[in-house]
């Protein structure tokens, strides 16, 4: 009896703490989007050629940078979900595989926001929009697969394979893509750009990007508590296989 | 070795007798890789101008289309038949079974498109006197059916399991369709085995890569 107490006792004040984090983080992360909000539209200089759309990148590379952080934390949860056969990394992998998909579908709005500006065209099917559009759809289908599976536990264990293979398969649809489009003339991509950033654009970006590694950081534990309740609710716990 | 490969061998005989007497499998990619040249002859209009251009894109389409109807009846038979539940009963490891099943599709879809390029090379009149294009066609096939297989294994558990191959192959076996159309197209255009062969590594890249880790994760898509 006096051990039940104790483990209920710990584990409300692990929830408390949890939830300072939590609460600390959203300040701190609410705080960061503010000021980036005002670095990009206030302080930051007008890029001399492209003009006021070049804004857009301080959106757009920090979007596309957690969509790649997002893919890695699927790819490593998969592989310990499998090993482990424990829960809580199917929960990861299923709540960053969400994100995923949010942030490369943001990543391309913002990226052919700015290629109608900057190319005169939505769309190129240049190496890195192509391999984008494809983990786009590669990950649509992961969360197909988890709407479509049987029971939760195979839910679980389809979609870990498929977040590992689609991330294993990222490099290889690049370099075939690179390849295919090798014969034709590049257009300007971000790496010529970035190249000539100043150091005030340059300090936005960097400031952007961890701003939005914060915003992910934030999204992707609610969604993991969301998650826990969730099954919490539906009594759904996934029997936790011995490895 | 012989321990490791006589297992697999046993798994895609099992397959090849079911396959001699139903004929249901090569039959059916058969017809549809077909339907899909004709299809696309409608689209395209392939005038010997237009042929080079198109005809690559058009035979690995119609490979992959139908590639993808043969896979989603893979594990159908297994599953509706509940001899799934026997291959796993069998003394052998998972990757045994994947192996079996995979070598079984290879097979199926490389005899159907051995009688395909040439019916294509007569209704879009090109030579098929380059080597390279069955190196091709083995590699591509290769990687096709190893992510094919796994999924498949997936997507036949699956509601609406017809569509979710598809969803699931397509975007992972990109690569494969990009060197397969490219290197043909290439060997169309009068290119060596030399030239073409980054595409061929490419391939078997792809083939050895997914070969490894479908042999690993296929257990996990097995257990009940």
């Amino acid at each position: 009896m006096e051990t039940t107490t104790d483990t209920q006792k710990s584990r409300t004040s692990n929830r408390d703490v949890a939830s300072v984090a939590k609460a600390v983080l959203l300040v701190v992360g609410g705080v960061m989007m503010l000021a980036d909000i005002a670095l990009i539209f206030l302080w930051v200089p007008t890029e001399q050629v492209m003009g006021v759309v070049q804004r857009i990148f301080y959106f757009h590379v920090p979007l596309a940078w957690t969509g790649l952080l997002s893919t890695t934390v699927v790819f490593i949860s998969s592989i310990v979900y499998l090993w482990k056969g424990q829960r809580r990394w199917d929960a990861l992998a299923h709540s960053s595989a969400e994100l995923s998909v949010m942030f490369i579908t943001l990543t391309l709005i913002t990226g052919a926001t700015w290629a109608k500006m900057a190319w005169g065209v939505w769309w190129t099917w240049e190496p890195r929009l192509t391999t984008t559009l494809i983990l786009w759809l590669m990950y649509m289908g992961y969360l197909m697969l988890r709407a479509y599976a049987p029971t939760p536990s195979l839910a679980a264990r389809y979609s870990a394979v498929m977040g590992i293979i689609a991330f294993v398969d990222v490099p290889i649809v690049y370099f075939s893509v690179n390849w295919w489009r090798g014969i034709h003339p590049r257009v300007v991509g971000v790496g010529a750009t970035s190249g000539s950033l100043d150091s005030d654009m340059l300090i936005t970006l960097i400031f952007s990007v961890f701003t939005f590694t914060v915003l992910f950081t934030y999204v992707l534990w609610e969604r993991v508590s969301l998650r826990n309740a969730e099954d919490a609710v539906q009594g759904m716990h996934i029997t936790e296989r011995t490895a | 070795m012989t321990g490791f490969l006589i297992p697999i061998l046993v798994v895609t005989w099992k397959d090849i007798l079911l396959e001699l007497r139903t004929k249901d499998m090569v039959t059916s990619i058969f017809v549809f890789g077909l339907l899909t040249a004709v299809i696309f002859n409608f689209a395209f209009d392939p005038t010997p101008a237009v042929v080079a251009l198109v005809v690559p894109g058009i035979i690995w389409v119609a490979f992959t289309f139908a590639g993808v109807l043969g896979l989603n009846r893979a594990f159908v038979l297994e599953k509706d038949r509940g001899s799934l539940e026997g291959l796993l009963l069998c003394p052998v490891s998972r990757d045994v079974i994947y192996l079996g099943k995979l070598l079984a599709i290879f097979l199926f879809m490389l005899v159907v498109e051995a009688i395909l390029f040439p019916v294509f090379a007569v209704l879009y009149n090109f030579s098929l006197a380059d080597i390279t294009l069955f190196l091709i066609a083995v590699l591509a096939t290769l990687g096709f059916a190893g992510v094919g297989t796994l999924f498949s294994a997936m997507a036949v558990n699956t509601r609406s399991r017809e569509i979710m191959l598809p969803v699931l192959l397509l975007p992972v076996a990109a690569p494969v369709v990009i060197a397969a159309v490219a290197a043909t197209s290439d060997i169309m255009g009068g290119a060596s085995v030399g030239d073409v062969s980054r595409w061929l590594q490419l391939l078997a890249t792809f083939d050895v890569i997914f070969l490894i880790v479908s042999s690993f994760v296929f257990g996990a898509v097995l257990e009940e």
